[in-house]
């Protein structure tokens, strides 16, 4: 066993070592070594070896086996160990460790050594890493201290106890009394530690806050102190007197001054006094310019001081220090809500700002730049945006384009500014678009129906461009599947014409459908296209033909299907094409914006009518439900019609959109057939009949039809149904609440359940109504629902 | 609600740990990746860009001296620009201690480091404002270890 050498040999010997093998095996040794001397029970270097094994641990290597000889040495009498002790303590010991907790008797006891140097060792390391449990036990021992004569105690006393009440917010009582009277304090350290600590207290416990308040004017006082005292060589800071306890002194009066009008009052001359007279040539005093204009937009300050503050960060903006423009665009983010028309003003710069090489500062000028936006600017603002997107950073892309589409659809003066808008942004950065961008747009684009020659023409221009960005690829071919006749018309008023012909638009389909960058949708697109535009062009037809039969074997199973089933339409359907493929209405635009399929509504158990599931018209993304068009060969909704046509239908039920519904397989589709039903409530003229239908292993749609047997009519009427636990239950909206006397219209109401654990299914029914001005409520329980097929 | 520094970091250009301060409890394994992050994303900044980034909920300053970044995790709340200058005076401090302090001097007398850093900031806030009042304590808590120590170890820095 080599003996042990001194600590810096041994990092020597580490740091020569060649190859990281080599250096394990340097560190091996002496771990060994030092596990050796631990061992030893009295030893002269034990200081040495643990600062060796520190050392080790830093360079990342296991050093838990030295946990207990920090424990031994925090205890021992010397100094020079309980420092390294300590310092082990620190380094090697948190909260979670089990041995933390031995070494609470020797913090409680050096607390009290007669030392101030071995008292500081023990606070420091309970500030550091003392457990809630350690802190509550040693808790009176800090307040003690926090009353001491000695300076350099009390100073480092109040940042234990800051530490203390972050473990045990409770413990905060007990120090406020001691924290108020260190405010008269001279001493530069002290004061900072009890500015730290009355902030801690306060933001922790809205009753001290209150009490606090009182503080401000002291707190004034101190600070108008620091501000117009001389040159103080111990505190300067490139003429600053003591930045650091000046920020913390504002940031308490930011806190007291909080939603209160007179502590607000009190501090507001102050902050003027600081905002006008610091000087702002260096970061010291910029520091202390900024947190007073984060105090000042935080408090009810005076409109004149506020416009103070914004133009602080006005002028921030303009300065050469980039971290200086950097939190000023934070700062303005902040309050661009609040204060809009005041940031405005220094929209210029923020603009300038997206120019910077810095990418954080590029991005908080993105940022800012696009919350600025408004009706008025909105022209000169897209340019720059624009300008921005085409030079952006990769990855401020997505949320550039993100956020000009944003503004796009808020502000956008024309639509054809709007589709211009969004084409140069999917020509620019396509690839980084969100997936919705291509229904969005081909809504946006069907909407504006005076500019689909417009459009089309434009689109097919940018197609013949570039077929790599697959965004712009695919609103185009839909386009141009959509619009061929007006492209093939050539005449637009808005855009040079250009003669173009049938082969030209069929080679422009074609060269998407066959490049390997269209990506599998795309083709989808252009396929669909191309089969659309067989009614729309007069002499390519049998062109046509023969792409779709080629595609017929394509070894992608989508466009296969596609292929074979327009091959159909045109051999064994050829009579229903044109209807088939005739030009889309326009698209109702979805009002939530959200990509179908999505429901706000949540599964109910026990539950009141439920109203409507948020309900999608299925605004199909074109992507694959174009395909719907052509799903005739099946059972779709209404041939030829896009689905959102048909969404509303009377009972504002929602359409298959639910996810209750996706369980249940769709079953709006299925037909009804004759189910037994049975009668649940004869009572007061209501006849209640239930009758049951069966969709699947676990779910059941259960119909309740209403009729009325008096002679008078009965309103109000509504029923309630719940369910046993396990089963998920959906009230679907009834056919209405009205009963017209002798029964001569019915009201149904569907409820859907889903039994997963097919249990027992028992519903208990309540019904009310109102029938000649009485109210009647009543309850009937079924304990089986029929048997059904 | 609390807004303190998280931790202090100083790394060489080459990655190399010289020093750690943490102020709040994580597992070696959080730790671990913290400093991964860190590295990765300062080393990675070309020069003449501003000392401030974002990472995750934390705003990141740093700043390089010589062949040390000094690196540091702040809350939401925290005014960046003072942030800097307490960087700055930590560097000051060393300074002042070792005399043109370089990072070898930091990497040799690392448990010094740690106790300047001590006197200087504690749980995350700032302890101490004045240059002078670090400086003695320092001079005065060395001077007890002496005294007390029969052998001297290491008063002075050797290479």
């Amino acid at each position: 066993m080599s003996p042990s050498v001194p600590l810096q040999e041994m990092i020597r010997a580490i740091r020569s070592a060649r190859t990281q093998c080599e250096e394990r095996g340097v560190i091996q040794r002496e771990c060994a070594a030092i596990r050796a001397q631990f061992r030893q029970a009295d030893n002269e270097g034990r200081s040495h070896n643990l600062a060796k094994l520190l050392y080790v641990h830093m360079l990342g290597y296991p050093a838990h086996f030295g946990q207990m000889e920090c424990v031994r040495m925090i205890a021992s009498p010397r100094y020079s160990e309980k420092r390294v002790g300590y310092l082990g303590a620190m380094m090697l010991l948190d909260e979670k460790q089990d041995a933390s907790l031995l070494i609470t008797n020797s913090i409680k006891n050096d607390l009290s050594h007669s030392s101030q140097f071995v008292q500081s060792l023990a606070l420091c390391t309970l500030a550091c890493m003392g457990s809630a449990e350690m802190c509550r036990d040693l808790a009176p021992e800090i307040d003690k201290l926090l009353r001491s004569s000695n300076s350099y105690i009390k100073k480092k006393a109040a940042l234990c106890a800051v530490h203390i009440v972050r473990k045990v917010n409770e413990l905060g009582e007990l120090f406020a009394p001691a924290a108020r009277s260190l405010l008269s304090e001279k001493n530069h350290g002290v004061l900072h530690g009890a500015v730290v600590l009355i902030t801690e207290l306060c933001e922790r416990s809205p009753e001290t806050l209150e009490r606090f308040r009182k503080s401000v004017p002291e707190l004034v006082h101190i600070m108008k102190g620091l501000v117009l005292s001389g040159y103080s060589p111990e505190h300067d800071v490139a003429g600053i007197s003591d930045p650091f306890l000046q920020v913390r002194i504002l940031r308490l009066l930011r806190i007291l001054g909080h939603n209160n009008e007179v502590a607000s009052d009190a501090m507001n001359d102050l902050l003027a006094q600081v905002a006008t007279n610091t000087d702002s040539t260096k970061t010291a005093g910029n520091a202390v310019l900024y947190e007073t204009v984060l105090t000042v937009l935080d408090i009810k300050s005076e409109s004149g001081l506020r416009v103070l503050a914004v133009n602080i960060l006005g002028r921030f903006l303009l300065n050469n220090d980039r971290n200086i423009r950097y939190i000023a665009m934070t700062s303005l983010q902040k309050i661009v809500g609040t204060d809009h028309i005041a940031v405005q003003r220094h929209r210029g710069t923020i603009v300038d700002c997206l120019k910077d090489p810095d990418a954080s500062v590029k991005r908080r000028a993105l940022e800012l730049s696009l919350a600025l936006v408004s009706a008025s600017n909105i022209r000169s603002m897209m340019k720059e945006l624009l300008n921005f997107l085409s030079t952006c950073p990769l990855e401020l892309r997505a949320q550039a384009a993100s956020g000009i589409f944003a503004a796009a659809e808020r502000y956008s003066p024309s639509q054809r500014w709007h589709i211009d808008t969004i084409l140069h942004v999917l020509t620019t950065a396509g690839g980084d678009v969100r997936d919705e961008t291509v229904p969005n747009l081909i809504q946006l684009i069907t909407t504006a129906s005076e500019l689909h020659c417009y459009t089309v023409h434009k689109l097919y221009r940018a197609l013949l461009q570039d077929i790599s960005q697959q965004p712009l690829v695919q609103v185009a071919c839909w386009c141009i599947g959509e619009y061929g006749d007006l492209l093939l018309k050539g005449d637009c008023q808005e855009i040079e014409p250009v003669q173009v012909n049938e082969n030209d638009v069929l080679d422009a389909l074609e060269t998407v459908l066959q490049s390997h960058m269209s990506s599998p949708t795309t083709r989808g697109f252009a396929l669909t296209a191309t089969m659309k535009l067989s009614t729309r062009i007069t002499e390519n037809v049998d062109r046509i033909r023969s792409i779709v039969s080629i595609y017929g074997s394509c070894i992608d199973l989508e466009l296969q299907q596609r292929a074979v089933e327009y091959n159909a339409l045109f051999k064994k359907y050829d009579h229903m094409r044109a209807a088939v493929l005739e030009r889309m209405p326009i698209m109702e635009k979805n009002s939530t914006g959200q990509t179908n399929g999505e429901t706000t509504g949540e599964l109910v158990k026990e539950v009141q009518p439920v109203k409507v599931i948020q309900g999608q018209p299925p605004t199909q993304p074109p992507a694959s439900q174009v395909c719907d068009l052509l799903d005739l060969l099946g059972d779709s909704n209404d041939s030829g019609k896009p689905s959102s046509s048909s969404a509303q239908s009377s009972n504002n039920t929602s359409s298959p959109g639910g996810d209750l519904l996706d369980l249940l397989g769709g079953l709006d589709l299925m037909p009804p057939t004759p189910v037994p039903t049975i009668p649940v409530y004869e009572k007061n003229g209501v006849n209640l009949t239930l009758s049951c239908q069966k969709q699947s292993e676990t779910s059941l749609i259960v119909t309740l039809t209403a009729s009325n047997s008096t002679d008078a009519d009965i309103t109000t009427f509504t029923l309630q149904a719940a369910v046993p636990k396990s089963v998920q239950l959906l009230m679907k909206a009834p056919s209405g609440d009205h009963l017209p006397a002798c029964g001569t219209v019915k009201v149904t109401q569907v409820v859907v359940l889903n039994n997963p654990n097919k249990v027992n299914l028992k519903m208990r029914i309540r019904v009310s109504f109102t029938s000649q001005g009485v109210a009647f409520q009543d309850t009937v329980q079924v304990d089986s629902l029929p048997e059904c097929r | 609600l609390t807004h303190l520094m998280r931790f202090l970091l100083l790394f060489s250009r080459q990655g190399k740990l010289r020093l750690q301060k943490w102020f709040t409890p994580l597992t070696d394994r959080e730790k671990k990746k913290v400093i991964r992050d860190m590295m990765m994303m300062v080393l990675a900044r070309p020069p003449r860009t501003c000392n401030f980034l974002q990472w995750r909920d934390l705003k990141i300053v740093y700043k390089r001296y010589a062949s040390l970044y000094f690196c540091t995790g702040l809350e939401d709340q925290d005014n960046e620009l003072l942030t800097l200058e307490v960087l700055h005076r930590y560097v000051e401090l060393l300074d002042k201690y070792f005399g043109n302090v370089c990072e070898l001097d930091i990497i040799f007398n690392f448990e010094k480091a740690y106790f300047i850093l001590d006197e200087f900031l504690m749980g995350g806030e700032i302890l101490e404002t004045s240059r002078m009042a670090v400086a003695g304590s320092l001079e005065e808590a060395d001077t007890l270890q002496e005294v007390k120590d029969q052998t001297v170890y290491y008063s002075v820095p050797q290479y």
